[in-house]
């Protein structure tokens, strides 16, 4: 990737260089991903193959999902550290109705229905507390879901009594294994959200006033935009999708697990954001970008342990990686 | 938006001996010397690591990196200590310094912001630590004396024998006390005297501030502000390496994976304390104050379920000290009103 780069920079022509740059900056994190894959054809046997995509897909839709909510809260100028909470949260409520324990509602199905709309709108209310927490006592966004970081996955913890909960409901578990036309559930629940919330970003009034909020509050309100009530609903917008990110990890385990759904997502989805070149500071994002920037960590990672690089080592490669993206995002900006 | 606040250091003073009067109302042993013992010394290790925080955040920064610092270092020092205690500490010190001296360099060289940045080199001195100690833990080495280091009482050679006995009075508790008080809470307790002096007294604490309170304004006024905040990014690093240190110490053994949400524990305590997290205010003493609040919720929560009233799984700490986190941040922007915001 910095070869990428340097190159046209060195380059003595000006006007010729800018060109490339422009398309790197708009192009960079697909670039790179391109990248990434001729070097997998070219060095990782059975790359080319459906079991690999099917992995690498799997492995990142809870990211991405989670990620989404996320860059619609650092596109306000925010950051929402209690997604992986709000998926414990979700993922430890939801088969005490599927099992019809809490609630018979007397068919199967809607019973799996509450356990699919309840936790999610669950996950939804504490998002909400976060959005009234910075928007109505001007809590600094990284404090504000501090809060629930710490308190949520003890509230899951605590409902379940720490317990594993093992669990058998096809049905139910369809959402994250099913498959249709080949491709697993979860991924067309993925890529719906992806483009719902890149449509909502680009097309419509919501998504030019959370731009507008994170590239200037004060002007925002002054220009009319409802700083408050923006603010607030990008936080229950993140808590939703970490709802369904936390319904699609338990129905993969077919186990519930307080202790360990959602651990360290907060700085996944955050990483998947950065590198896919939203501005941390707010006011510009792309959607597709943090699907891209999730695609690419996955991509490094997978690379890596396919060539037989221990975990561990990933992390560092994981650590090198986010650095570079935003240092090169940063260039360009400058 | 900058909020001025005066006052939270003694709020948290306040608060934390209003909890330890409810303590020693309600449970027998809670102000036993063991008792007390026993906390220092378990929560020295995030004394530290909140000292080195709260520097950070007074120069409006954040560092994310400390748990899987302390971790990587307590690995580090592991592998070190059978060529003595200073050996062990050295490396594990040194370990964090480095880890601290890269955030630094990232941060007040390359531009990123300090969330970034120290989110990277949480990755990266996680897997280091990992990587270094083939994921399993690294005994420490008993016999060099460098577990004393975590397990050790430092003036205990020095205790006269009747201080320990029956008949020995209030003067003997004080003295049990003292000569009974844990090495790891020494180290603590010293750190946080020469903090609380430099913050106070040296050109590098009004410089924390000053780019706290304004980068670009304190850049102008030609405050070395890079190079504070290097400075403090490696001082945090230091800080979470002798966390690693007692840590490993403590528990004889090198921890790759332990430090999972020290970082945000440390932050809560900080803000607890008082400190302002756009920076330019904050109280080293406060922060003490908040990293033995929230420990001793800990601790009481244990007692209440040795009372038999009721039974509340360790797992409801972690609500409490959320409700305890979101009482102090709301009560401190109800504190904040009056002035202009």
């Amino acid at each position: 990737m910095s070869v990428n780069v340097e190159q046209p920079a060195a380059q003595p022509l000006r006007a010729a260089a800018f060109a490339p740059g422009l398309a790197f900056r708009r192009f960079g994190a697909l670039i790179a991903l391109a990248l990434l894959i001729a070097l997998n054809l070219a060095i990782t046997p059975h790359f080319a193959s459906e079991q690999t995509l099917s992995v690498n897909l799997t492995q990142i839709c809870t990211i991405v999902i989670v990620g989404v909510g996320m860059t619609l809260v650092i596109a306000t100028g925010g950051i929402d550290l209690s997604v992986g909470a709000l998926m414990a949260i979700a993922g430890a409520l939801a088969p005490a109705f599927f099992t019809g324990k809490l609630f018979h509602g007397g068919n199967l199905y809607v019973n799996i229905a509450f356990s699919i709309v309840v936790p999610v709108a669950v996950a939804g209310l504490f998002g909400l507390f976060n959005g009234w927490l910075v928007s109505r006592f001007r809590i600094q966004p990284i404090i504000a879901t501090l809060i629930l970081f710490i308190a949520g996955r003890g509230i899951a913890q605590v409902w379940t009594n720490g317990d594993l909960q093992v669990f058998k409901a096809p049905q139910f578990q369809a959402i994250a294994i099913g498959r249709v036309l080949g491709v697993p559930f979860q991924v067309w629940i993925m890529l719906v959200i992806v483009v719902v919330a890149a449509w909502v970003l680009r097309r419509t009034v919501f998504g030019r006033q959370v731009l507008a909020i994170g590239g200037n509050p004060a002007a925002a309100r002054l220009a009319g935009v409802p700083v408050s009530r923006v603010t607030c609903l990008v936080y229950v917008i993140s808590g939703l999708c970490s709802g369904v990110a936390g319904l699609i990890v338990i129905a993969m385990n077919s186990a519930a697990d307080a202790n360990l759904i959602g651990m360290g997502m907060e700085l996944d989805a955050i990483a998947a954001v950065a590198v896919g070149g939203t501005l941390l500071s707010g006011g510009k994002a792309t959607i597709f970008g943090t699907l891209l920037g999730a695609m690419i960590i996955q991509l490094v990672r997978y690379t890596l342990l396919a060539n037989g690089v221990p975990d561990a080592a990933a992390l560092v490669a994981k650590a090198v990686l986010i650095v570079l993206a935003v240092w090169l995002q940063q260039q360009e900006l400058t | 938006m900058r909020l001025r606040f005066s006052g939270a250091g003694g709020g948290v003073v306040i608060a934390l001996l209003l909890l330890i009067a409810f303590g020693a109302w309600r449970y027998d042993g809670f102000l036993g010397s063991y008792n007390i013992l026993t906390v220092l010394r378990y929560n020295s290790m995030f004394a530290l690591v909140g000292l080195g925080m709260c520097f950070v955040i007074m120069t409006g920064g954040i560092d994310l990196s400390v748990g899987s610092v302390a971790a990587m270092s307590s690995v580090v020092s592991a592998y070190a200590s059978p060529y003595g205690w200073v050996a062990g500490l050295t490396a594990g010190v040194g370990a964090g310094v480095a880890a601290g001296s890269l955030n630094g360099f990232i941060i007040s060289k390359m531009r990123i912001l300090p969330f970034i940045s120290s989110l990277a080199v949480m990755l990266a001195a996680s897997g280091v630590g990992l990587l270094l100690a083939n994921n399993q833990t690294v005994s420490a080495s008993y016999a060099s004396g460098f577990t004393a280091l975590g397990q050790g009482n430092l003036l205990s050679a020095f205790k006269p024998e009747w201080v320990d006995g029956d008949n020995a009075g209030w003067l003997g508790v004080a003295l049990g006390l003292l000569f009974n008080f844990p090495t790891p809470a020494w180290i603590a307790l010293v750190a946080y005297i020469i903090g609380s002096v430099v913050l106070n007294q040296l050109a590098f604490g009004r410089h924390v501030l000053a780019v706290g309170g304004g980068e670009e304004a304190s850049r102008l006024m030609g405050l070395p502000a890079d190079r504070t905040v290097f400075l403090v990014y490696l001082v945090s690093g230091g800080f979470a390496g002798l966390a690693g240190v007692i840590l490993a110490a403590q528990f004889g053994a090198g921890q790759p994976i332990e430090g999972i949400g020290w970082e945000l524990f440390a932050i809560a305590s900080v803000v607890v304390g008082g400190t302002l997290l756009t920076g330019g205010k904050g109280s080293v003493f406060a922060t003490l104050a908040g990293v033995l609040l929230l420990g001793l919720i800990f601790t009481i929560l244990n007692f209440e379920n040795g009372m038999g009233w009721v039974s509340l799984s360790a797992y409801w700490q972690s609500v409490v000290r959320g409700a305890f986190l979101f009482v102090v941040v709301i009560l401190q922007t109800r504190l904040t009103k009056s002035a202009p915001a």
